[in-house]
């Protein structure tokens, strides 16, 4: 269990450490990594203190050092854009975004695992339509159309829900629906064809020979032993939010880390992507150890490995 | 009726109580529809003609617009013009001819990277599978890496540094796209290898080159197909995502994820122009998703608690 943790761990600081390499290699490619930086108000005393700061006369493995250092302080630089601190702004945005995921993550997970479940315990019937449906729909529509035709529908024909923007409860529901089908699409698969391996199991047979319950034998017997493979769903699940997120918030104007890195791709801010790569980062490896960790309570199995 | 077949020389009197004579014909029809999957291959071929002969079939040029026409609504409104059969966009150009040259865009874009993953995939999963040791470490490293990392922040760092156009996008998907196959084709080669009929090639004195593409190349093809076909709709699905967020292919290009986010802002006063583009990527995407279930359901239906 232990080692177990520990491999996790430092899989995460190896992605983490990656995405500073991969960033600060993408930065010196392009030519002088000063013109990333370089804004109108650049003038040249700024330009040589820059390089001198940067220590491009040194050599690779120096301005490396000097990066990764100043990365691990949360230090990227001031945003080209905002003009401000890019760490700072980027720390303000992740409240939005996780109250986002989590809440399609609620969705998914509400939606899928019982829809899941009874479409397989219901083999043929109109339920298992509905689900199997669902899943279909969900897994051929982009995210971002989806998002608009809900607005469409909800915001603008039927004027019931806001268009965008994060404020009460309300403004929750779309972004939800939209960033939540695509996962809970992939989960109900999961859930459903695995359900229908387990029902035709001999343990259950036994436990049906046995006499006891159709309810007890499907979420007692059936259901627990079901739920394992959709487990290991969870961190492409986690993957799948990333990018659902950065779709949703810019369809919706939802003002997280998503859309805020959209923004400084098309300000060509590359401070501030820098600190949204490496921040986006620890959240996504800190939610997948989350993950594993749930994993190895839920399977005791897994210990053993 | 042939007169001379003994059924029809000797009727028999088949009593009318019972109605045993099977689903009727429209019955039929429907459950082999549903059995081969007709209505997506139909779609598909649509699609695929509509690439292929974009130029004969457009009614207009996806490109240039008339200024004078802009924002015409779909034909059959009354402001409509039967010109324009889905309308047009706020410079004037035809939704329709976009449309179809947007499947252009989707359908090269999603071959050729497809193509890559695959052949790279493959190759990289049975080099994996049957060497194994440190050259398999090194191969399921990167493989677990590239699974790992969320692909849209990595499109987005690179847009940033080397701007935004086709080649860049092709390649990033490329290098996105092959660790699923690598995954799969070296579980595959894994069980495989320990056949004894690879046993005997060995002892005939074959080298690795020629049992891997003699022997466990041919036992891979259907796992590589389903995944082929599963996966096709995903990168659809990606690239227009991509240009939805402009950093894929970048303006004027009709591609449908752009014309989604180009007709965006209009969404309250000219529906058509984000909708229809929208439409071609779900029933595209549908249509392959639809093909790819069926093809796994047919070829390796083991893959359905993995995929």
């Amino acid at each position: 269990m232990a080692r177990y943790i520990a491999r996790r761990v430092a899989l995460g600081v190896v992605v983490l450490i990656s995405a500073t390499v991969f960033l600060f290699v993408l930065s010196r490619a392009a030519g002088d990594p000063r013109f990333l930086y370089m804004n109108e108000t650049t003038d040249m005393a700024e330009w040589d203190a820059w390089g001198r700061e940067m220590g491009l006369d040194r050599p690779l493995v120096v301005q490396f050092w000097s990066w990764f250092t100043k990365a691990l302080q949360g230090d990227f630089g001031r945003s080209l854009w905002f003009k401000r601190d890019s760490f700072e702004i980027v720390r303000e945005r992740i409240p939005a975004t996780l109250q986002l995921a989590g809440s399609a993550f609620a969705f998914t997970m509400v939606v899928a695992i019982p829809l899941g479940v009874l479409s397989a315990v219901r083999r043929g019937s109109v339920l298992d339509y509905v689900g199997r449906n669902f899943a279909l729909v969900g897994q051929s529509m982009p995210g971002f159309w989806m998002g608009i035709v809900l607005i469409m529908l909800f915001s603008v024909q039927l004027d019931l829900l806001p268009t965008g923007r994060r404020g009460n409860w309300s403004s929750y529901i779309l972004p939800t629906i939209t960033l939540g089908w695509f996962p809970a699409a992939g989960m109900l698969r999961l859930v459903r064809s695995s359900m229908l391996e387990i029902l035709d199991s001999e343990f259950i047979k036994l436990a049906r020979a046995k006499g006891l319950s159709q309810r007890g034998i499907i979420w007692k017997h059936a259901f627990r032993n079901a739920l394992i493979a959709p487990l290991t769903y969870a961190s492409l699940l986690m993957a799948g939010l990333v990018t659902g997120a950065v779709v949703t918030e810019t369809v919706f104007a939802w003002p997280g880390l998503g859309r805020l890195g959209v923004q400084a791709v098309s300000n060509n801010d590359f401070p501030l992507m820098s600190a949204v790569v490496v921040l986006t980062a620890v959240v996504y490896i800190l939610a997948n150890l989350v993950v594993d960790l749930a994993y190895v309570i839920i399977d005791p199995r897994i210990k053993l490995t | 009726m042939d007169a001379s077949t003994p059924r029809a020389a000797a009727p028999v009197a088949q009593p009318q109580a019972f109605a045993l004579r099977g689903p009727s014909r429209l019955m039929r029809v429907w459950r082999e529809t549903r059995r081969w999957p007709v209505i997506p291959a139909f779609i598909l071929i649509m699609m695929l003609i509509a690439a292929v002969f974009a130029p004969l079939i457009a009614p207009h040029n996806p490109i240039d617009g008339v200024l004078t026409e802009r924002i015409l609504p779909p034909a059959w409104y009354a402001e409509g013009s039967s010109k324009y059969l889905l309308g047009t966009d706020p410079v004037g150009r035809d939704i329709l001819s976009r449309v179809i040259y947007g499947t252009r865009i989707s359908l090269a874009v999603a071959g050729i990277v497809l193509a890559a993953g695959l052949v790279g995939g493959t190759a990289l999963g049975m080099i994996s599978g049957y060497f194994g040791g440190i050259v398999d470490e090194a191969i399921q490293r990167f493989v677990e890496f590239e699974i790992a990392v969320p692909f849209i922040l990595v499109a987005l760092v690179v847009v940033v540094v080397f701007g935004q156009s086709l080649t860049v996008i092709v390649v990033l998907l490329i290098v996105f796209s092959w660790g699923g196959f690598t995954r799969q084709v070296r579980a595959e080669t894994l069980q495989l290898k320990t056949r004894d009929y690879v046993a005997a090639a060995r002892i005939a004195g074959a080298g690795p080159a020629s049992i891997i593409y003699r022997h466990i190349f041919p036992g891979v093809v259907n796992t590589v197909m389903v995944i082929a076909s599963l996966r096709v709709g995903t990168l659809i699905i990606t690239e227009s995502v991509l240009s939805f967020l402009g950093v894929g292919i970048p303006p004027p290009t009709p591609a449908w994820g752009l014309m989604v986010s180009e007709g965006r802002q209009y969404i309250a006063s000219a529906w058509w122009v984000t909708f229809f583009p929208g439409v071609a990527i779900f029933l595209t995407v549908l249509a392959f998703n639809f093909l790819g279930d069926w093809l796994r359901d047919r070829l390796d239906p083991r893959l359905r608690q993995q995929l």
